[in-house]
């Protein structure tokens, strides 16, 4: 495998290809994430990244999930997701006309001599630094998941120390439905 | 005025009632406590079983055979997790059933406490729906959305699981009525678009086959598919469920189709150029290999379930909706085709490979069988377990109407025989109720003996003994050398003798001369259930067969004389 399809640590592991993002809508109900993540883990299907939070409308949820796996089964998945009682609508955003975007943070163990790099790379990705240490920098950066792995693989050089991120939302543009 | 406030135990049975509750099969333990004295008063009434998974096959059996809901009470802990396998048999073959299970205290959740199980969490994958109650002005509600959701659309099991506390405390909550589930859809009438497409298909195609599936028997559209059957000139062939949809004695009917399926009725899915599936999910053992499975044939898809659709066989035409509805919107639509080469085809595939078996040299199940439909008229409720003798009862009786044929088919639970056929006799008390089990399966759940002798239910209950676990004993033989391994049933109680220790009259047939008579004795004793041992051929197969994985063209007939190649597919 060359260098450059190499897959840095804390960047998306699979396949871009196979990658799926999406959306559901669903009641507030005890169990309703289990019932989800269940439809996913018994078709083998990984979860890259799961948000839940409240929706405008109160008593529902929205769930934006990015899994990998076999495109065949990923149909069947979604109707299997909207079944669920719980379950408003289920929707695949993977070739939709979306705003996607996520954040991450990211806090880097570093000498002095190495923060300029860092400051620069940080400054080339639009992300702020919100903590200033003498031994390490948290950086935070939004964007699209791609910009967060090509941030993340030029910042794997340096010492990173811990990386959260958000997972991916997202939201159909105009007044489609997400 | 009876100003008291009821306790969530009172007010669930009193919901119970409101949904037209007659029978809860159940079996009591220290959190299920509230629930069983709310009964006392009830004019529900409690069958007392022997075990969990007894209660769940009952209610299913309840349910299959009349379409209304079976419900099953049960305890917190082991009573809970002894209905997985009830509940996995009724998910796997959409089978309206509500399962509550008493569970320990609210504070006592997650604590490991005295016979607490997750038992949401551990049902999640076998249920339609579930709920924990959390407070006990929720269960008029969940009550109510329980058996709408069980019973509408693709019906299935729906678990309440009810903490302790909240059936003492009290529920001032009033009845419910309204149901309000946003996700929820029930489908009805098809698109019509689709319909009329399809109705283009069928009136063009010239070698039909209709395949009757148990999403047909559910909408009760037998009648239906009898009369677009007529009108194309369709031959009919039945999934093990969709048996009795269709009278299996009309004519068009080719019998069962899959892996054990007739010759004939395999023969026609394999040639034809349409085939309609109504309420069937292609299920492995009807398709066998998938890429080989009736490339050339246009395929119409109907089922209520839109995730059927493109999951093993991706049709020309699907059509979401009632099978009743959508066959009743056909009808009118179809143009009477051409097809008389075609049933004659049929019918010399009837001639040249019908089911066969030998009279001679010891009693054969296939005999008995036979001889019991001829006794019966396809008008018994027929209960089977799970095995060889389930596919020699769907080879041999001819189901004459709907709702008559009672089996576990997706999940293919031994031990579901018994319960089921007893769950269909309360349902069902002036119908004659035949269970057909083999000795394997029989003993599983055969301490349900006691709650028909207790009721003095007329169900009959024929073993077919073989002393094997003879499905198993057959692939062994067929593809693994004969290595026979786990399956010698060797240490059989005298199964007479042990039905007479429950009090139950017990009967035994030895020799083929011996059928008819001990068969009529049976079918005639009204005074309480009757067990009937048949001591059959130790050795015997289940032809014809399709290996599991295999086409159709790879259908055995008979046994071969070479030894055959270990099945690709997996059962």
């Amino acid at each position: 495998m060359s260098a450059a399809s190499m897959i840095a640590p804390g960047t998306r592991s699979s396949d871009s290809k196979n990658m799926h993002t999406i959306s559901v809508f669903v009641a507030d109900e005890p169990g309703v994430l289990v019932r989800v993540a269940m439809v996913f883990s018994r078709r083998g299907y990984n979860i890259e990244s799961l948000v839940v939070s409240p929706s405008a409308r109160s008593g529902f949820s929205r769930m934006t999930i990015t899994c990998s796996g076999d495109t065949s089964i990923l149909e069947q998945m979604i109707k299997q997701l909207a079944k669920l009682v719980d379950v408003i609508r289920a929707v695949d955003h993977t070739d939709d006309n979306a705003y996607e975007t996520e954040i991450a943070l990211i806090k880097l163990q570093c000498d002095t001599d190495e923060r300029s790099e860092i400051l620069q790379i940080a400054e080339h990705f639009n992300a702020k630094v919100v903590d200033y240490g003498i031994e390490s920098v948290v950086l935070r950066v939004y964007g699209s998941s791609e910009k967060m792995d090509a941030m993340i693989s030029l910042l794997s050089i340096f010492k990173v120390a811990e990386l959260v991120r958000s997972g991916k939302i997202l939201m159909a543009r105009g007044i489609k439905s997400t | 005025m009876d100003a008291r406030i009821p306790t969530g135990a009172e007010k669930l049975i009193q919901c119970l009632e409101r949904e037209g509750v007659e029978h809860i099969f159940g079996l009591s333990g220290g959190a299920a406590i509230p629930l069983f004295d709310a009964l006392v008063d009830s004019s529900i009434k409690l069958i007392l079983v022997r075990h969990e998974q007894g209660a769940v096959h009952m209610a299913d059996g309840y349910a299959r055979a009349t379409g209304r809901p079976g419900v099953a009470l049960v305890t917190s802990g082991p009573g809970a997790t002894n209905t997985v396998t009830g509940l996995l048999t009724a998910h796997m073959d959409s089978v309206p059933v509500v399962v509550l299970t008493g569970q320990c205290v609210s504070d006592m959740l997650g604590k490991d406490g005295f016979q607490e199980a997750d038992v949401t969490g551990i049902t999640y994958p076998v249920v339609k729906h579930s709920y924990l109650v959390r407070d006990a002005n929720g269960i008029p509600r969940i009550t109510r959305e329980a058996f709408h959701i069980a019973t509408t659309g693709r019906p299935g099991p729906v678990l309440i699981d009810l903490p302790k506390d909240i059936t003492q405390g009290p529920c001032t909550a009033p009845f419910v009525d309204e149901i309000n589930l946003p996700g929820y859809t029930i489908p009805g009438r098809g698109e019509p678009e689709s319909i009329s497409a399809a109705a283009d298909l069928l009136s063009a195609a010239r070698r039909p086959v209709l395949c009757i599936g148990h999403g047909t028997v559910i909408a009760d559209g037998g009648k239906a598919a009898v009369t677009l059957a007529e009108k194309l000139g369709a031959p009919v062939v039945a999934t093990l469920l969709g048996k009795g949809a269709v009278d299996e004695n009309h004519p068009l009917h080719l019998g069962m189709l899959g892996m054990h399926g007739t010759a004939y009725a395999n023969r026609a899915v394999a040639e034809c150029d349409l085939l309609m599936a109504v309420g069937s999910r292609w299920d492995d053992r009807i398709t066998g290999k998938l890429d080989e499975f009736c490339c050339d044939a246009v395929k119409i898809h109907i089922d209520i379930d839109p995730a059927e659709f493109n999951k093993m066989i991706r049709p020309d035409i699907s059509i979401v909706g009632d099978a009743r509805l959508v066959l009743e919107d056909l009808i009118p639509l179809v143009e009477p085709a051409d097809t008389d080469a075609w049933l004659r085809r049929c019918e010399t595939w009837r001639n040249k490979y019908p089911l066969k078996y030998a009279r001679q040299g010891g009693l054969r199940t296939q005999h008995v069988i036979d001889r019991l439909n001829a006794l019966t008229q396809g008008q018994a409720v027929i209960a089977t377990d799970v095995g060889q003798h389930q596919m020699w009862a769907a080879q041999f009786c001819k189901v004459s109407a709907n709702r008559h044929w009672i089996s576990s088919g997706g999940a293919g639970t031994m031990g579901f025989g018994l319960p089921a056929a007893i769950g269909a006799q309360f349902a069902c008390p002036n119908k004659k109720v035949w269970a057909i089990v083999g000795d394997g399966g029989f003993q599983m759940t055969q301490a349900e003996l006691a709650t028909a002798a207790i009721h003095d239910l007329r169900i009959k209950c024929l073993i077919i003994n073989n002393n094997y676990l003879g499905m198993v004993r057959q692939w062994q033989e067929l593809f693994f050398e004969n290595r026979l391994s786990g399956v010698d049933l060797e240490g059989n109680p005298d199964f007479v003798k042990l039905a007479q220790a429950y009090g139950i009259k017990a009967l035994r047939i030895r020799r083929p001369a011996d059928i008819d008579r001990i068969l009529a004795q049976a079918h005639e004793y009204d005074d309480g259930p009757c067990v009937v041992v048949a001591e059959v051929a130790k050795e015997d197969n289940v032809f014809p067969m399709i290996p599991a994985g295999a086409p159709m063209t790879g259908m055995i007939i008979e046994k071969p004389k070479h030894r055959l190649d270990k099945p690709t597919g997996s059962t």
